[in-house]
């Protein structure tokens, strides 16, 4: 057994222990054994890689041993950071975390292919391939950082959330993705650096173009997507490095990554292409200046009462429950409502949030129990037998203009159909539209009543006057 | 002009066929279509026997009149469809609402078209959403299934729920329901909230978790079945009934009680249970046949009666049995007519607007002034369709056909063909290992639950951390370049690495069931 082999035998054991740990997180029961064998697998992956690494080295050399303490600095620094960065993270900051994180494996990947570059030691006949997976890995790691470091900067309000309109945008990308194309080729036959150089730039324009021109509201297909994207740029790494852990790895998940984007694209009746390619709030109209009529505000004190003499009642969270901190103010209040018999339940919109299941990720943060938390599809039928739907900082998944008015912006797009309850009530800051930038004709139902402020605030009020 | 226009006045007639105990209205209807803009006249007596009395219509603001006076209304509310005498009180000009089954009663319909009238027919209403709250049909069937439960149970020797008492212990009683339509479903659910075990079949395979839902046990007959594209049974294909029956054969035995409800529109009942069947029953137990009308799904039924057989099985063959709960019924159906008459009064001004645009009202339209306008053009209905189908997609999306498909598939297939055939070995090598990967990353999320969707990100970009094999590797290579860059990608993959896993770990850890 050379150090090699061994190594070899380590991969396979580390990549079969990730599929396991994908597969242990699709269920509740076994989700914590699922991130237990991830992290064994990595554990295993490193220790052989750095045993690999230490082989290959001539040990008496000077500069090797310098390369191993660069190696040792360089995983207790990133290890330091995002320990501590994973532990400070409020759980609403969450999305743009992962942005981040997104963000680091573009970059890893982009370094690790100009190393593919500089240091060339293949056999003559891979030579052409080598190039091309230099370029195609540079690529995808490029789109990957800046994308990602885009979708953090919307998420965290640092740019704006609103979809950048350059004229032609899709000519554009076109352009880039055909350019990137003909460099590939131009690379492989002649290979230079400034070739390699112009490659990067421009795929890094690329990717932040593509992601600047997504609106903030729809960061949590963008953000899975980066995940996938992410993926893809391991494997691609894999093949640069001819190695089936990074192989296998990445299209694990760069295969995941996009099947649920999928998903998500299917529950907000996107078209998952026209995401990918960027070309999302295309065809955004402000439909208004209509007229929507009066909307009726709600006291705190009547709110009591319609909870008090409430037999059910549907607790519908969006992200301005995240913002406002709101959570843990709600699970007090799903509490005292459960003691006085009343039914409580959650109904989650697959978007709700700017990441997939964010709100349950929230609610169970406030020790909210699972298994009142429920989907769309489970509850959406139960509207019409419910006495009282609060909805707390959710605005387009309860838009009825989706399934009412072919001329919104998102028609056609799965709703909570709140409004069949027999009393809703808003908490919203102010009349103000939502990220799809679209009026909400529920604020004007007559059974809609609007609870206006902070909505913590208002909740806490309601829970003491429980 | 609301004032120059004289409201149009409705009569509500009493019923003439022999047992019938409904009316077409109630005080609280008539209140409803008084705030329509309508005048009311209710004929004297036609309430009674369904418990209202006169004074209680002419509390809610009806005049209480004769029965010439009220036939001669410009809009006649009845129950069932009018006979020879009744077709003649009616002035010229007069819309009739009634129970006419126009499919059924073809001479009927030729003779009301004979007369310069409009006829609308209650239960020819088109099964779409919109249309539920006038679909009498659905509201007679949800009273007769709690009614034939309370028909059975009333001669069935024995208690439903199952009990274990100081004199003993009672077995439940089991029921069969045969047919998952509204008058099934209600009768599940009765029968259900009585106690009893039980269990029902239907040809539709998509109504079991309607069965489940009110209690029942959906028992599936293991045959393809065309799905119903307008929410109405279909009749079935030759290898499903013998299926069906053996599954009769089985069940007879061992049930106390059967109802069947299955009636396909315009057909007469399908035969279901045969005399054998009936006769593998054990003494005391009740077979309900709320197809009895239509020639009954039970071999043996009567229409009207209750039969005993020769081993003590009774066979109920009422077809009244809406009727028998006259108050409810009579509720119901005259909410039926409200909703219908509100649609046909858009201006809520007592002038009545027939919108032959609307597919409801064209739907029910029998005979427009004396014009046949039966049968009215198809509908197509989406309450079965599939839950998929419902998801819209945006229009430029148009579902491939499985030519597409296959074309889509085997071109991807020659293109990784001809890309792996013209590589060196070892780029075959890894395509390989990637190919298979990508799939299994696929199937493995497959029903990822939708609340552990931000985990699962968050480990698979720990995962994605990966690279830092790659960057470890690079590591100590004669290029100084090359080490720094190495150094730096070990650096922001190991940040990804610790920080994905450990928020993956604080965010399941906060997973609780309380």
């Amino acid at each position: 057994m050379t150090a090699e082999s061994a190594a070899q035998a380590a991969y396979i054991v580390a990549a079969l222990l990730f599929v396991l740990s994908l597969a242990g997180l699709s269920r509740h029961e076994t989700s914590r054994s699922g991130a237990l064998s991830g992290i064994i697998g990595m554990a295993i992956a490193l220790v052989a890689t750095v045993a690999l690494a230490v082989d290959h080295l001539d040990l008496d050399d000077g500069k090797a041993l310098v390369g191993l303490l660069l190696m040792a600095i360089a995983v207790a620094g990133g290890a330091a950071v995002g320990l501590a960065r994973a532990r400070k993270v409020e759980m609403t900051a969450m999305p743009e975390l992962i942005a981040v994180l997104h963000s680091f494996v573009g970059l890893a990947a982009v370094l690790v292919g100009w190393n593919g570059y500089l240091q060339e030691d293949v056999a003559p006949d891979m030579r052409t391939i080598h190039h091309a997976e230099v370029f195609i890995g540079v690529f995808i790691g490029a789109v990957t950082f800046t994308g990602s470091i885009v979708a953090y900067g919307k998420l965290a309000g640092r740019l704006r959330s609103a979809p950048l309109m350059l004229p032609g945008k899709n000519l554009l990308n076109l352009g880039a993705l055909g350019a990137l194309g003909v460099l590939t080729l131009v690379f492989t036959a002649s290979p230079n650096l400034g070739l390699l150089t112009a490659g990067t730039l421009i795929a890094l324009i690329l990717g932040w173009h593509l992601v600047a021109s997504i609106g903030g509201g729809d960061m949590p297909v963008v953000v899975s997507m980066l995940n996938s994207y992410s993926g893809w740029a391991a494997a691609a790494s894999g093949f640069l490095l001819n190695n089936n852990l990074l192989i296998v790895t990445g299209a694990l998940v760069g295969s995941s990554g996009a099947y649920l984007s999928y998903i998500m694209c299917q529950a907000m009746n996107r078209s998952f292409i026209s995401v990918i390619a960027g070309g999302f709030g295309m065809e955004q109209k402000v439909s208004d200046g209509q007229d929507y009529g009066e909307h009726r505000e709600i006291l705190v004190e009547d709110a009591v009462q319609l909870l008090k003499e409430a037999s059910s009642v549907i607790i519908v969270p969006g992200y301005g429950m995240a913002v406002a901190q709101a959570q843990y103010p709600v699970a007090d209040l799903t509490k005292r409502l459960r003691e006085r018999n009343i039914q409580v339940r959650f109904g989650i919109h697959p978007v709700a949030g700017r990441l997939p299941g964010h709100m349950n990720v929230l609610l169970a943060d406030a020790r909210v129990p699972y298994d009142v938390v429920l989907e769309m599809d489970e509850i959406n039928d139960d509207f019409p037998q419910t006495s009282v739907v609060l909805v707390i900082g959710a605005n387009d998944t309860v838009n009825p203009a989706a399934l009412d008015d072919p001329g919104s912006p998102i028609a056609g797009m799965p709703v909570l159909r709140v409004w069949e309850a027999s009393d809703v009530i808003v908490f919203k800051r102010s009349m103000a539209v939502g990220y799809a930038g679209v009026q909400n004709p529920l604020f004007f139902k007559e059974n809609t009543q609007m609870l206006f402020g902070d909505a913590k605030q208002r909740v806490e009020e309601i829970v003491r006057a429980l | 002009m609301p004032e120059e226009t004289v409201p149009l006045r409705i009569g509500v007639v009493a019923e003439s066929a022999p047992g019938e105990t409904r009316v077409a209205a109630t005080p609280k209807t008539v209140e409803q279509l008084t705030a329509l803009g309508y005048e009311v006249l209710v004929e004297a007596g036609s309430g009674a026997r369904a418990a209202f009395p006169d004074e209680a219509f002419a509390q809610a603001g009806a005049q209480v009149g004769e029965r010439a006076q009220t036939w001669d209304a410009d809009v006649v509310l009845k129950v069932n469809a009018p006979n020879a005498e009744e077709l003649a009180r009616l002035h010229d000009g007069a819309t009739l609402l009634a129970l006419i089954a126009p499919a059924l009663n073809p001479t009927l319909v030729e003779q009301l078209a004979a007369r310069r009238i409009t006829v609308l027919a209650m239960d020819a209403v088109p099964r779409i959403s919109r249309a539920q709250s006038l679909d009498v049909l659905s509201s007679m069937a949800n009273i007769a299934g709690y009614r034939a439960v309370v028909e059975a149970a009333n001669l069935f020797g024995r208690f439903f729920t199952g009990q274990v008492t100081a004199a003993g212990k009672v077995p439940p009683a089991k029921v069969l329901v045969a047919g998952a339509g509204v008058a099934g479903l209600a009768a599940i659910g009765t029968a259900a909230s009585l106690g009893a075990i039980v269990r029902a079949t239907d040809p539709r395979p998509e109504v079991a978790e309607q069965v489940g839902s009110l209690g029942g046990q959906f028992l599936s007959v293991a045959v393809e079945q065309e799905r119903s594209t307008d929410g109405y049974a279909r009749a079935t294909t030759d290898d499903y009934n013998r299926a069906a029956a053996a599954l009769y054969a089985e069940q007879a035995a061992d049930v106390d009680i059967i109802i069947t409800t299955a009636l396909i529109p315009g057909r007469p009942a399908p035969r279901l249970i045969t005399a054998e069947h009936v006769a593998a029953m054990r003494p005391g137990s009740v077979i309900v046949d709320m197809a009895a009308s239509q020639g009954g799904n039970v071999e043996g039924t009567v229409a009207g009666e209750v039969v005993v057989t020769g081993n003590g099985v009774s066979i109920v063959g009422y077809t009244d049995l809406a009727g028998r709960l006259p108050t409810q019924a009579s509720q119901l159906y005259g909410t039926n007519l409200v909703n219908l008459m509100k649609l046909l009064t858009p201006a809520k001004d007592g002038q009545l607007v027939l919108d032959f645009d609307d597919v409801v009202q064209r739907s029910m339209t029998v005979v427009r002034d004396g014009v046949k306008t039966w049968p009215p053009p198809a509908v197509e209905v989406s309450v079965a369709a599939p839950a998929v189908a419902v998801v819209k997609e945006p229009e430029q999306r148009t579902p491939a056909g499985p030519g597409r498909v296959y074309a889509a598939t085997g071109v991807a297939g020659l293109l990784i063909f001809l890309l792996a055939a013209f590589s060196p070995a070892q780029l075959i090598g890894n395509l390989t290992v990637f190919a298979l990967a990508v799939v299994i990353g696929y199937y493995v999320i497959g029903k990822v639950h939708h609340a552990l969707h931000t985990p699962l990100m968050s480990v698979t970009n720990a995962i994605s951390g990966i690279i830092v094999v790659g960057a470890l590797l690079q590591i100590g290579h004669e290029n100084t370049v090359v080490t720094v860059l190495a150094a730096l990608a070990v650096f922001l993959a190991s940040i990804n690495i610790f920080g994905g896993f450990a928020v993956t770990r604080r965010m399941l850890s906060m997973f609780s069931k309380g």
